[in-house]
């Protein structure tokens, strides 16, 4: 064998993979908050729509849910711009999949949620002379984001893994810096090794305080 | 005019409501009147329909046929003699006309007992926060839980939470307040203090609907009893007459025996 790790390259690059880390986040943020507005108006249309919409909405959900990931990201990123005439970046490109994809997994999560809320709550709002919306704003989505808050950071998490896709089309994230270092150091098994603990670490962190979030939520149940 | 005879119109007019779910009939044309600051108990065995019948006045449920009208105002269905379901907005508003309580509470587990009543007050009836909550204390009070006013559903005892469940209703200042089984969810010993509170609502004349099991109070609290079999009134009258053992109404008797016989 004879290979000894030395990291002193991964370190002078560490920019590349520090900065790769920052643009990850950014690409599961943003890709969360649009994927929750979709899961969110999604959701709620389904419940209240007829067998037409359901549909409509029911086949979104299972082609995303069904199609790899990597796949979506060809399709927008390669396959849309020679269909329309439209130009964007593969950052933008990226960011439009990866919200197309949460906001498919949220609207299953949603509407489970929003099914789980208790009739007698739904009778309370009615009791009272509130009207659709405002049982809907007053009364089911507060429940329903209680019943759901776990699931939503479990999206989150894995949404920040999989922004590691965004590799394949040259967005400069955290797996495609470390492709970066690793074709100009050789030094494939320290940078990956560096990488893996960087994920490793940011999604327990997440993890972390997305639990604590949780257990605020649940105090006020 | 002023000789006409001293009429007394009813406040809640059920004429003639039938309603099946699916094959099964569940209200077969019940008819019921109950005049202003009234309180009128349904009683009977489960599956008679008395919840259902609740639950129509204040249209929980549709009916089939026949009317209910608060304050000569049909409830679920416009006046127009086609049969056409109100709108939403229309019924969200003749809602907020009766008050209801629930046997299982159903407070809004995210909002704390003031809260819990002036989410009505603020969305509903257009109060100020600050109004709002000063309603909010005043019934709360009333209750005997002016001190849990920012406490949770959750950290409340499940008669607490029937109290801040009846006080949500009745600051709305409903014409009428449906009571249904109320106290059935509730430990023997927390079942006291709830019925305490709608003792006192009656002596301030507050009209009243209730499904109860609890005879005794059904026959102090209340101005008629009636009595509901088979999706239909089987018998109606003051208390002391229904509840009396000779009552000529066989099906009556074998509840009472029956009733009697697994709570005493």
């Amino acid at each position: 064998m004879g290979y000894t790790l030395n990291f002193n390259l991964i370190w002078r690059h560490f920019d590349k993979l520090w900065g790769g880390l920052l643009l990850s986040l950014e690409l599961a943020v943003i890709s969360i908050a649009i994927g929750i507005v979709i899961g969110l108006v999604l959701a709620v249309w389904y419940v209240s729509a007829g067998r037409a919409v359901r549909t409509i909405i029911a086949a979104y959900v299972e082609f995303i849910r069904n199609v790899p990931l990597i796949l979506l990201v060809y399709l927008v990123f390669y396959g849309l711009p020679t269909v329309v005439d439209i130009a964007y970046s593969a950052q933008t490109s990226f960011v439009a999949t990866l919200s197309l994809y949460s906001g498919a997994y949220l609207v299953e999560v949603f509407r489970s949620g929003l099914e789980a809320v208790p009739r007698g709550q739904l009778d309370a709002g009615k009791a009272i002379g509130l009207t659709p919306w405002q049982r809907l704003l007053h009364v089911r989505l507060p429940t329903m984001l209680r019943i759901t808050l776990p699931a939503l950071s479990n999206t989150f998490i894995s949404l920040f893994k999989d922004t590691s896709v965004a590799s394949v089309i040259s967005v400069p994230e955290l797996t495609y810096g470390a492709q970066w270092i690793n074709f100009n150091t050789f030094r494939i098994v320290e940078v990956y090794l560096v990488v893996t603990a960087m994920y490793l670490l940011t999604g327990y962190a997440l993890l972390f305080a997305l639990r604590l979030v949780e257990r605020r939520f649940k105090a006020a149940r | 005019m002023s000789n006409a005879p001293h009429q007394n119109p009813a406040l809640l007019d059920v004429s003639e409501v039938s309603k099946a779910f699916g094959s099964v009939e569940v209200l077969r044309s019940v008819s019921l009147k109950v005049t202003r600051g009234e309180v009128v108990t349904v009683i009977g065995p489960s599956g008679s329909g008395k919840t259902t019948l609740l639950r129509c006045v204040n249209f929980l449920e549709s009916y089939d046929s026949g009317s209910i009208r608060i304050d000569g105002k049909e409830v679920g269905y416009r006046e127009t003699g086609t049969r056409q379901r109100r709108s939403e907005r229309d019924l969200a508003a003749m809602r907020a006309e009766t008050g209801m309580v629930f046997q299982s509470f159903n407070l809004f587990p995210h909002l704390t007992a003031a809260g819990n009543i002036m989410l009505g007050l603020r969305k509903v009836r257009g109060k100020s926060n600050a109004e709002a909550r000063t309603i909010a204390e005043h019934w709360l009070g009333r209750v005997g839980l002016a001190h849990k006013a920012d406490s949770l559903p959750a950290e409340l005892s499940g008669g607490q939470q029937q109290r801040v469940g009846i006080a949500r209703a009745v600051a709305m200042e409903p014409k009428i307040l449906l009571l249904d089984e109320i106290t059935s969810a509730l430990d023997p010993e927390l079942v006291g203090e709830v019925l305490e509170v709608v003792r006192s609502l009656a002596e301030d004349g507050m009209t009243m609907l209730m499904v109860t099991h609890e005879m005794a109070f059904a026959r102090d609290a209340s101005s008629r009893i009636v009595f509901m079999a088979d999706g239909g009134v089987s018998a109606v009258g003051p208390p002391a007459e229904i509840l009396a053992a000779g009552f000529d109404n066989e099906r009556l008797r074998s509840f009472l025996a029956r009733f009697r016989a697994s709570h005493f």
